[in-house]
């Protein structure tokens, strides 16, 4: 329970920082913005959305850092995140709920389904060592040196076309309304599909990697050559003896890497025009969407901040040691 | 972007961090440092990685054209004049590749040398000071570690417009040394209660005289892998910037080739030669200094070696499979043997098959 608790007094520290450096980041933005923002959309903002603006922004009036950064942090547990100019007059939090649930859905199960593959391959590879397997390891490298979006571009340039059965972009069928039925699920699968096989093929390779090289190093452990003594068959060996104590650095190894993971599976969503965070963030770049940005950031830290705790408590199942009271 | 490929840092459950390698003896110092270099991954990364730099260096002199500068030729197909074809606008795009790698190298190098300075600031001070100052300098590289990096500096540097290079590959250098912060700490607590480390105190030296003359030599592998892991971290977030139309200002590089291919529509076009040759030029880089890391990895950790074949021929033709501590038994052998004998030619690194001593009457 300890363990527990510290982590998550961590995970609290580090959203407050990370919502403070989003704070921040705005006040580096030389003039100002928002009264670009008001000739441009001349009329269209109320009283209030420009005061709103000026307090995210961070050149309000009264020019006190202390007084602004408290306002913000109001605004915050108000759940206002600001007006979308990228989407204008919709709030940042309506557009960041329409397009989180994609997110979540490709870039969530292809994450873990990577990291469940590439484990269980490089348990494969590290207990064969000396075997094919070996020869898996430079082309997975090869992979992994493939920025993720040059091979969405590969994907979609050699298999889709006019009369393919991948669709090239967007996340489901043009006019489906997303609902749980029969029209929109499969046509949402199908256009996942290509997305996610090529954050599959390029994220797989390091946990394949890690996981091998843990192997390598527990399979000469005593305890292994006690069990293979004891004459426990081999598959027990490997997979309760050796990969049960190799799996825990790679476990946490996943919650570190996860922020690299994210950032990187963004661009696969630009590619594809996959409607989720990423492509959000796209279209907030090209107009100057600083709320949207800094909205796009804030649940991207979260997210990875929640998914760290859940690797944590999984830590906590599969190793005995950190329950121990004391 | 990837996961960092280097493996040093992972501890084993209960026995503290892998072995580092012992500082060789001064006369031996030459042998060693030629060791590294026969490894042959090492050796194959390394001249990649020299090639590139070279061509980060004369490319701009050698590319047979400006990569501006439009030509009559619109989108087309490698030919003698334009090795790897031409742009909607008719710019030559063998020309864009090598005026592109010094851009790359050069953000990649400097954003590498940002990181390393700082986590071997950061991690080793963690390390060797303790106590509070290991606190507060733990929980500063966690935060960095755990904040997703990339969409980070996405904002950082479309907020700051324009950013050159030397913008880029500042806010990548300052937002990626938490990984290797954290390795170095680890190693740096292993080796403060090493014999070596307390005599030296015990003789009164000062403490950045041990951290530089004793302590930091011995962390060299980690800082190395450290710095190459970044360089391909920067590589690819320089590019990523790029593609996705953050910088692409008057400068070149692999991403700006990519970007104009993305928007020109290269791919309804077919225009393969637009944008396989820098997704590739990236590939290889990325292959290279990947090599490098695990010839690091080997070298600090010998066991992370690919072994040669395990499985072996026995003269009876029979197979066995090589395994590290343990001695295959071969029973029930056609002819009875007298005495044990070792079977040539197997593993260097793992045991030796022998045969089982049949006890003759």
């Amino acid at each position: 329970m300890k363990f527990l608790l510290q982590r998550v007094a961590f995970y609290v520290f580090t959203a407050w920082a990370a919502i403070t450096l989003n704070f921040f980041i705005p006040r580096l933005i030389p003039g100002d913005p928002v009264q670009a923002l008001i000739t441009k959309y001349q009329g269209q903002l109320s009283t209030q959305a420009i005061e709103s603006l000026y307090v995210l922004f961070g050149i309000d009036k009264n020019g006190n850092v202390w007084s602004e950064y408290v306002d913000y942090w109001k605004q915050l547990f108000a759940g206002d995140l600001g007006l979308s100019f990228a989407f204008f007059p919709t709030p940042v939090s309506e557009v960041l709920s329409d397009s989180i649930l994609w997110t979540l859905m490709l870039v969530g199960v292809t994450t873990i389904l990577s990291f469940i593959i590439g484990t269980g391959l490089g348990v494969l590879a590290g207990w064969r060592r000396g075997s094919w397997t070996d020869g898996l390891l430079p082309v997975t490298t090869f992979f992994s040196s493939v920025p993720y979006f040059w091979l969405g571009i590969i994907a979609i340039y050699l298999l889709t076309g006019p009369d393919s059965f991948f669709p090239s972009g967007g996340g489901a069928e043009v006019g489906l309304v997303p609902a749980w039925d029969m029209y929109f699920i499969p046509s949402a699968l199908q256009h996942s599909l290509l997305p996610a096989l090529t954050i599959l093929i390029s994220s797989v390779s390091g946990w394949i990697l890690s996981m091998r090289n843990m192997m390598v190093t527990v399979s000469s452990e005593d305890y292994i050559t006690v069990a293979h003594a004891k004459g426990l068959p081999e598959r027990r060996v490997a997979l309760s003896y050796a990969a049960r104590n190799a799996l825990l650095p790679n476990v946490s190894g996943f919650a570190l890497s996860l922020g690299f993971i994210v950032g990187g599976t963004f661009l696969v969503e630009i590619v594809f025009s996959y409607p989720g965070i990423g492509f959000q963030l796209f279209q907030a770049l090209g107009a100057n969407d600083y709320p949207l940005m800094q909205g796009i950031f804030l649940v991207i830290t979260i997210s990875v901040l929640v998914a760290n705790l859940l690797a944590d408590v999984a830590y906590l199942f599969l190793d005995p040691r950190t329950r121990k009271e004391g | 972007m990837t996961i960092p490929t280097s493996s040093i840092e992972q501890v084993i459950p209960g026995q503290g961090a892998m072995a580092q390698p012992e500082a060789g003896k001064p006369g031996k110092a030459k042998r060693r440092r030629f060791l590294f270099l026969s490894n042959r991954k090492a050796a194959t990364g390394l001249i990649i990685l020299g090639i590139y730099i070279l061509l980060a260096i004369i490319g701009p002199w050698i590319a047979p054209f400006d990569p501006g500068a439009r030509g009559a030729d619109l989108m087309q197909g490698p030919s003698s004049a334009h090795w790897m074809g031409t742009t909607h606008l008719g710019q030559d795009v063998y020309s864009q590749l090598l005026v592109g790698t010094r851009s790359v190298i050069f953000v990649g190098f400097l954003a590498g040398i940002v990181a390393t300075v700082l986590s071997v600031l950061i991690g080793v001070t963690a390390g060797y000071v303790g106590g509070k100052t290991d606190e507060g300098l733990s929980a500063l590289s966690n935060v960095f570690l755990v904040i997703p990096a990339l969409p980070l500096i996405i904002i950082v540097t479309s907020i700051m417009e324009n950013a050159g290079e030397w913008v880029v590959a500042l806010v990548i250098g300052f937002t990626s040394w938490s990984w290797n912060a954290r390795v170095l700490r680890a190693q740096t607590l292993s080796l403060r209660r090493r014999d070596y480390v307390e005599a030296a105190r015990a003789t009164g030296e000062r403490s950045w005289r041990i951290i530089i003359f004793e302590l930091l030599p011995n962390l060299t592998a980690v800082i190395a892998s450290g710095f190459v892991g970044t360089v391909i971290f920067a590589v690819l977030s320089e590019i990523t910037l790029a593609f996705i139309g953050i910088t692409s200002g008057n400068t070149w590089n692999w991403g700006t080739i990519l970007f104009w291919a993305q928007g020109q529509q290269a791919l309804a076009r077919s225009a393969w030669w637009w944008f396989v040759p820098a997704g590739l030029a990236i590939a290889i880089l990325g292959t290279a200094l990947s090599l490098i890391n695990f010839a690091i990895d080997e070298f600090v950790s010998p066991r992370l070696r690919s072994a040669g074949k395990t499985k072996i021929k026995t003269n009876t033709g029979r197979t066995v499979r090589m395994r590290i501590g343990f001695t295959p038994v071969l029973s029930n052998s056609p002819e009875p043997h007298t005495r044990a004998r070792p079977i040539p030619a197997v593993d260097p690194h793992g045991a030796t098959p022998v045969v089982r001593e049949e006890a003759t009457p």
